[in-house]
C-alpha cells in the first residue's frame, strides 16, 4: 500500500489520541506533528493536580520513545504559521516546511479573555497550559490574594489551584450562578454555600468593568457595583476554538468560530479534517475530552477505511470541584417541552439531586447532583438507554437501603459503560468471552475505566452478572484444599491465632494441601507471627527458593544475594563478596537493584559461603523469598550537585526497617534524594521523592512483563508521617491481597481505587491504622537474619546435604568458562565433558 | 503398596540401606543415591515414597526439593523448577500423561529406610 503523508497540527489530549488510534491500525503513513508548546501530549484534565505535587511526568500522556517507536517526527516548540491547501503544504513558524496528503487539524482551544481594560496589566494570566501554571506559581511568590474570573468548571479548577498557593481567593462570575451550564438554580446555590464554607468568596452577577492599580495590593477591579482589590487575575471565561489557521486559508468556519465538520471530521476541503475542541459539528463544539477522543476514534478509521460516522456525544460530566462532588446529566435545566422534575435535598447532609422525566414519568431526560454523585453511573445508564424509570422515580435518588438497583442485565449491549474510552457493555461482554476475569484484565483489555476511573463500579458489576450469568462459578478459594481466599485464610490466622499449617488444614480445611497453599500459608504465617521459615513444622511448606533460602537455577545450582541496604557497600565489605565468589567459583554479576548476585552455589555450599558473608557483617538479601527484596537509591544531597534530601540515609533506614517482611509478591522500593528521580521509584511497589519540603510518597508501581507507573499517594511528607504510611500501605496490601499479586494488580483491582487507599491510610477511614502500626511493629521487632540463624541450627544444617547417604556433590552440575567466569555447561557442551571423563 | 506386593519386591529386588528416617524432615523430601541413579525419597502423612530425582521438563536433579501435597485424591510432587505435578504412587504426569517417572520400592525397618533397586 501506498505511503501518504499525513501532517497532524495539535498534540493536545485529543491529538495524541489520533496518533494512537492511528498507529493501531498498521496501515502505511508518514506522519509528522506541529508541537506548539515545548513538551509532547498531557493531561489538560489532571491540570490542577501539578499544584498539589503532581509532576510534568505525571501528567504527560506520551513520550519520545512513542514517536520514535512509530517513526513519527514531531516537531516540538514550533506552531504551524500557514496551511497552503493548493501546494498541500504546512509552513512552521520557525521555517519548517512539511507537505500532506491529509491534515488533521487537533488545535484546540484557546481562553477567551474578556476585552476588559487593564486585562494586560501584570500577573494577569489564564489557566490552560503547563506553562500558564508554571507563571501562576511563580508569581504567586508575595502574593497574597488572587481573583478568577469566571465562574465554570475550569474557574472552579483555577480557584482550587490559587487556594492550594496559600492565596486569599475570590471567584467572579457574571451570571446569576456558579456552573450556570450543567447546573440548576438551585444547585449553583448549594456548590456556592460549599465552596464558600471552604473559604473561597464567591460572587455572581458581578461583572468586571476595569483592572487598575489597587491601593493595598497590585491591582483594583472595579464593578457595577463596588471594587476587589488584589495581587493576581486568573481569566477563566471559557474557551475559544484554536481555528485562526483555518480561517487564513480560507476553510468554512463557523458563525461563531468553530471549523466546520462532517460526520467523518472532515472539513470544506477533502483533505483536511478537524477534531476535538476546534471542531464545529452540526453547530456544536464539545468541550470535553470524551468526545474529542471519540472524533479520534473515528477519524482513525475513516483514514483507513473503515466509515464509522462521529454521531454526536453526550455531554454529562461528573466531578469534584474544590472537594465538592458534582454531576449534571443530559437536560440539566428541564428544557425539553412538557418535562417534569422531581426534587431530593438535606441540607443537614449537605446534598441536593434533580431528576429531570419526560412527560408520563418513563424515561430520565436529565439530573443535576450536588454534594453526593454515588447515583450518578446509575442515572447516566437510564438517560443514555431510555431505561423505563420505575414507578416512583424518585425512589432512585432518595437516601434509602433498598433503593431500586438497576441490574447491569436490563442494559443493552449498546449501552456505554465507560464514557472515556467509549467502552460499551458489549464490548465488556465480548472482553470476558474471550477470557478477562477480572477487573485488572479487563481494564488492560478494553481501557474501560482507566481514565478517570468514574466507571469502575458499574465494569465490576457487568464482570460479576456475566460471569454468574455464564454459569461461571464466581469463587475465589485459593485451591481445592482452603474454600476461602488468601484475606480469608489471612483472617483465619490472625483472629484464631492460628501458627502451622497443619492446625489450618485440620481445622479448617480438607485434604493434603499443595504447591499453591502451603507457600500462601507459610507467607501468611510470616507476616503475621514471623516465625523461622526453615523450622521443621514450616520447612515442607516453602516454595522453591524459601525452601533453601537461596535462588534456584534452571541446572539445579543457587544463587546467593548478600543485603546491601540502599546499594552502599564499603570496599572493604565488597572486597570480602570477591573473596567469596573466588572460594567457591561463582559466577558474579550486579543486579538491577544494586546488589551483587553469586551464581552457581550447590545446595551443600550454600551454608559454608555464609559463614564467610556473616562473619563479614552481611545479612539474607531475601533474594529468594516473597518479600522486600532491595530499596534503590541515588546518591542523594550527601554528594550531588541537585540532591534536595539524603535519600541514601533514608533508603538504608527503610531497607532495615522492612528486611525479611513477607508479603504475597516480591516488594521492591526505591528512594530519589530529587525530582530528577535517578533511583527510578516511580517503577517501585514503593517509591519515595525528595522534595524541597519532604518527601513525595508514590505506590503501586512496577517493571516486568506489564510495567505500571507508581501514582503519587502523598505529598511533602516529613520522615516520621512517610514511614507511618508506608507501615500502613505494607500491612493493608499484605491483608487484602490475592496471592502472588503485586501492589500494582492489587491497586488495579481495589474498588474505588487511589482514593479509597489513600481514605484507608491516611484518613483512616476503616479504623484499623493503629492495628497496621502495631503489627508491622511486632514484625519489625521480631527480625533476625535467616541465615545468620541457620548457620548456628544443626537441624537446620542437616537438610543442606547432597544426598542422604553420599556427600559428594552431583556430577550433572557441570560448568564451563565463558569471559573469565563459569557457566552451566549445555546438554551438548555436559556430553563432550562426560566423554573427556570416561575416556 | 499391600505387604503382600511388597514381599514380591522384597524377593525380586536388592534392598539398599539408606538413611535413619528422622533424617527427613516430615512432609518433605531428600535425596538419595541408588548406584549410579539419584532418588528423591519423600517423608509424607501417607507414607514413605521415592520416585527419580531427576526432573523431567528442566532436566536438574531437584524433585527432591519439590513440595507435596494432593491434587483431586492423588498424593503428588510438584517440580520446584517449572512446577509440574508427578503423581507419587505411580510417578505419572498430571500435566502431560505421556511422561512418567522411575518409582522405586521403598520399606522403613527399624527407622532405617530401604529403597528397593531395580523394577
Amino acid at each position: 500500500m501506498q505511503t501518504r503523508k499525513l501532517v497532524v497540527i495539535g498534540n493536545g489530549m485529543v491529538g495524541q489520541r489520533f496518533l494512537e488510534e492511528l498507529v493501531a491500525m498498521n496501515q502505511n503513513f508518514q506522519i509528522t506533528v506541529f508541537c506548539e508548546e515545548p513538551c509532547p501530549a498531557y493531561d489538560r484534565v489532571q491540570l490542577s493536580s501539578w499544584f498539589s505535587g503532581a509532576t510534568d511526568e505525571d501528567l504527560a500522556l506520551t513520550d519520545l520513545a512513542f514517536f520514535e517507536r512509530h517513526s513519527i517526527r514531531l516537531i516540538t516548540g514550533e506552531a504551524a504559521a500557514t496551511i497552503d491547501r493548493d501546494q498541500r503544504r504546512v509552513t512552521g513558524n520557525k521555517g519548517t516546511v512539511v507537505d500532506y496528503d491529509a491534515l488533521v487539524l487537533a488545535t484546540g482551544s484557546y481562553p477567551f479573555v474578556p476585552p476588559i481594560p487593564g486585562h494586560d496589566r501584570e500577573a494577569c494570566f489564564v489557566y490552560r497550559t503547563l506553562d500558564d501554571l508554571r507563571q501562576i506559581k511563580a508569581a504567586a511568590e508575595g502574593c497574597r490574594r488572587g481573583v478568577v474570573i469566571g465562574g465554570g468548571l475550569l474557574g472552579l479548577e483555577a480557584a482550587k489551584a490559587l487556594k492550594d498557593l496559600g492565596l486569599t481567593t475570590d471567584v467572579i462570575e457574571f451570571a446569576p450562578q456558579l456552573m450556570a451550564v450543567q447546573l440548576d438554580t438551585r444547585g449553583g446555590q448549594l456548590l456556592r454555600e460549599k465552596i464558600e464554607a471552604l473559604g473561597v468568596n464567591v460572587h455572581t452577577s458581578t461583572a468586571t468593568q476595569c483592572i487598575e492599580a489597587g491601593d493595598t495590593a497590585r491591582h483594583r477591579l472595579v464593578f457595577a457595583e463596588g471594587e476587589l482589590e488584589t495581587d493576581m487575575v486568573v481569566f477563566s471565561a471559557g474557551i475559544r476554538p484554536q481555528d485562526k489557521l483555518a480561517r487564513d486559508c480560507g476553510l468554512t468556519i463557523g458563525e461563531r468560530g468553530g471549523v466546520v465538520i462532517d460526520d467523518h471530521c472532515m472539513t470544506s476541503d477533502p483533505a483536511i479534517f478537524a477534531i476535538g475542541e476546534v471542531a464545529l459539528w452540526q453547530s456544536r463544539i464539545f468541550g470535553l475530552v470524551a468526545p474529542g477522543y471519540d472524533m479520534a476514534r473515528k477519524l482513525a478509521g475513516h483514514l483507513c477505511g473503515q466509515g464509522e460516522p462521529f454521531s454526536g456525544a453526550d455531554m454529562s460530566t461528573k466531578l469534584k470541584l474544590l472537594g465538592v462532588e458534582v454531576g449534571s446529566i443530559g437536560d440539566a435545566h428541564g428544557k425539553t417541552e412538557g418535562s417534569r422534575v422531581c426534587v431530593v435535598e438535606d441540607s443537614i447532609k449537605g446534598f441536593y439531586k434533580k431528576l429531570v422525566i419526560n412527560q408520563d414519568a418513563t424515561r430520565l431526560l436529565g439530573a443535576v447532583l450536588v454534594g453526593d454523585t454515588s447515583d450518578y453511573d446509575m442515572l447516566l445508564q437510564y438517560a443514555l438507554n431510555g431505561l423505563d424509570l420505575p414507578e416512583s422515580p424518585v425512589s432512585l435518588i432518595l437516601p434509602s437501603d433498598n433503593k431500586p438497583v438497576l441490574g447491569v442485565d436490563a442494559l443493552p449491549a449498546q449501552a456505554q459503560i465507560c464514557s472515556c474510552n467509549n467502552v460499551s457493555k458489549g464490548a465488556l461482554c465480548q472482553a470476558i468471552e474471550n477470557g478477562c476475569t477480572t477487573i485488572g484484565a479487563l481494564k488492560t483489555e478494553t481501557r474501560a475505566s482507566a481514565t478517570c476511573g468514574g466507571c469502575a463500579t458499574l465494569v465490576k458489576q457487568v464482570l460479576d452478572a456475566e460471569l454468574k450469568r455464564r454459569g461461571v462459578e464466581v469463587n475465589d478459594h485459593i485451591c481445592e484444599h482452603f474454600a476461602y481466599s488468601r484475606q480469608g485464610l489471612y483472617h483465619l490466622i490472625r483472629v484464631n491465632k492460628i501458627r502451622s499449617f497443619d492446625e489450618l488444614l485440620e481445622t479448617h480445611g480438607t485434604g493434603r494441601g499443595c504447591d499453591i497453599c502451603k507457600p500462601a500459608v507459610a507467607s501468611i504465617l510470616a507476616s503475621c507471627w514471623n516465625d523461622y521459615v526453615l523450622d521443621p513444622k514450616h520447612v515442607g511448606l516453602q516454595d522453591t527458593n524459601d525452601n533453601f533460602l537461596a535462588n534456584l537455577q534452571k541446572d539445579g545450582s543457587y544463587s546467593v544475594v548478600p543485603r546491601i541496604p540502599g546499594g552502599e557497600i564499603t570496599p572493604e565489605k565488597l572486597l570480602v563478596l570477591g573473596q567469596v565468589a573466588q572460594k567457591y567459583d561463582l559466577y558474579t554479576k550486579i543486579t538491577g537493584g544494586q546488589r551483587v548476585d553469586l551464581f552457581g552455589a550447590r545446595v551443600e555450599q550454600l551454608p559454608l559461603i555464609w559463614r564467610d558473608l556473616v562473619d563479614a557483617g552481611f545479612e539474607s538479601g531475601h533474594a529468594y523469598g516473597k518479600a522486600l527484596r532491595t530499596v534503590k537509591s541515588c546518591v542523594g544531597s550527601t554528594w550531588c550537585r541537585y540532591g534536595v534530601q539524603d535519600s541514601v540515609s533514608m533508603a538504608i533506614y527503610v531497607e532495615e526497617r522492612y528486611r525479611g517482611l513477607r508479603s504475597p509478591h516480591k516488594l521492591k522500593m526505591a528512594v530519589s534524594g530529587c525530582t530528577r528521580e535517578c533511583a527510578e521509584a516511580q517503577s517501585k511497589d514503593v517509591g519515595v521523592i525528595a522534595t524541597e519540603k519532604g518527601w513525595n510518597l508514590y505506590v503501586c508501581g512496577n517493571g516486568g512483563m506489564r510495567p505500571r507507573h507508581a501514582e503519587l499517594f502523598a505529598s511533602d511528607l516529613d520522615d516520621e508521617t512517610l514511614i507511618r504510611y508506608i507501615d500502613r500501605f505494607l500491612m493493608f496490601y499484605i491483608r487484602t491481597a490475592d496471592r502472588l499479586q503485586r501492589t500494582s494488580v492489587w491497586r488495579d483491582n481495589l474498588e474505588g481505587g487511589l482514593e479509597y487507599l489513600q481514605d484507608v491510610i491516611i484518613n483512616d477511614s476503616l479504623g484499623i491504622a493503629a492495628e497496621l502500626e502495631t503489627q508491622m511493629q511486632g514484625v519489625i521487632d521480631t527480625y533476625v537474619c535467616e541465615w545468620k540463624r541457620t548457620i548456628e541450627d544443626p537441624v537446620a544444617l542437616q537438610r543442606f546435604r547432597p544426598f542422604l547417604n553420599d556427600d559428594n556433590p552431583d556430577e550433572q552440575i557441570v560448568y564451563v568458562r565463558e569471559r573469565g567466569q563459569k557457566r552451566p555447561a549445555r546438554a551438548e557442551e555436559k556430553d563432550k565433558v562426560e566423554l573427556v571423563e570416561v575416556v | 503398596m499391600s505387604q503382600q506386593m511388597e514381599a514380591a519386591a522384597v524377593q525380586r529386588s536388592d534392598w539398599f540401606d539408606i538413611a535413619d528416617l528422622d533424617q527427613i524432615v516430615p512432609g518433605t523430601g531428600a535425596a538419595a543415591r541408588l548406584g549410579k541413579e539419584q532418588v528423591a525419597i519423600f517423608n509424607t502423612r501417607d507414607g514413605i515414597f521415592a520416585v527419580q530425582n531427576h526432573d523431567p521438563f528442566s532436566g536438574a536433579n531437584v524433585l527432591s526439593r519439590g513440595i507435596v501435597g494432593d491434587i483431586g485424591g492423588r498424593l503428588v510432587v510438584a517440580s520446584p523448577v517449572y512446577k509440574q505435578h508427578f503423581c507419587l504412587r505411580s510417578g505419572e504426569c498430571l500435566e502431560d500423561g505421556s511422561v512418567r517417572l522411575q518409582t522405586f520400592a521403598v520399606t522403613v525397618r527399624d527407622s532405617r529406610v530401604w529403597i528397593a533397586a531395580g523394577e
